[in-house]
């Protein structure tokens, strides 16, 4: 049932997402960086922790993850050493994503040329 | 030529984009990444015996590798065109937008072009999720006690 919930969770996320792109003039770039202060808003209530246990995985594929990995590493850094946790918190989650990208994108882009 | 008659021409050559299909298009490609992470996760918790928070991460590398490595193969583009926000939303979307930059400007060289442009297109990203977060973080540390 989880899969299914996973499948839902996410379409319906990608389906806002596309519902934004034809009806404004905003960008894909736009639309991401929406979403990721959307994740953020929402796990500030500890709103999407709940979402991640009803959904499953399938939470964690959209953008709107990645702002709530922000500001859940944050706040769980925050609770031993206070401000600074906050700082030094931030991307304790969403390092091994941003790492990923980083590395992969520039040993593919070593190897391979660009298309036209 | 005036404006409106310039508009009215451009309306009947621009084809229009059929929202409803572009929608249906997105929610079943986006649904179907969410599906394969779900999958993906499960095995490694089953079969594996990897802890569920480790076999999130790996489930994000990989589907990081996949984007970038299709991305790179040079088919990514084709297929954003047609599934659009269906890509883009996931997390697909932003190893999308690092690599292609970084691959576009490969001819400027490692420094000016790789090194410069790499986040030209998920700085966006990082930098609001960055700052929403501290913003959302600072309130809820102060006036709700973490």
């Amino acid at each position: 049932m989880i899969f299914l919930y996973s499948f839902l969770f996410c379409g319906v996320v990608c389906l806002i997402g596309q519902i934004i792109l034809d009806n404004t003039n905003l960008t894909p770039g736009h639309v991401t960086g929406l979403f990721v202060v959307v994740g953020a808003f929402l796990d500030s209530f500890g709103l999407y922790d709940k979402f991640i246990k009803w959904f499953g995985a399938g939470t964690l594929v959209p953008i709107t993850s990645f702002g709530h990995s922000l500001i859940h590493g944050a706040l769980a850094a925050a609770e031993d050493k206070g401000l600074l946790g906050l700082l030094g918190g931030m991307f304790s989650l969403t390092s091994v994503g941003i790492v990923a990208a980083i590395v992969f994108g520039f040993i593919l882009t070593m190897i391979f040329k660009a298309r036209d | 030529m005036n404006k409106e008659r310039y508009k009215e021409i451009t309306d009947k050559i621009i084809p229009k984009e059929d929202k409803l299909k572009n929608g249906i298009v997105a929610f079943l490609v986006g649904g179907f990444i969410g599906l394969i992470g779900q999958i993906i996760v499960f095995i490694l918790e089953n079969n594996f015996n990897v802890v569920h928070k480790d076999a999130t991460s790996i489930m994000i590398v990989i589907l990081i590798f996949v984007a970038s490595l299709c991305t790179a193969l040079g088919f990514f583009d084709n297929l954003v065109s047609k599934a659009k926000a269906g890509l883009i939303v996931p997390i697909t979307g932003f190893a999308h937008a690092m690599t292609s930059s970084m691959i576009d400007y490969k001819k400027e060289g490692l420094i000016t072009g790789i090194g410069a442009n790499a986040f030209k297109l998920t700085g966006s990203v990082i930098l609001y999720g960055v700052v929403s977060a501290y913003i959302f973080g600072i309130v809820r540390y102060l006036f709700f006690g973490g």
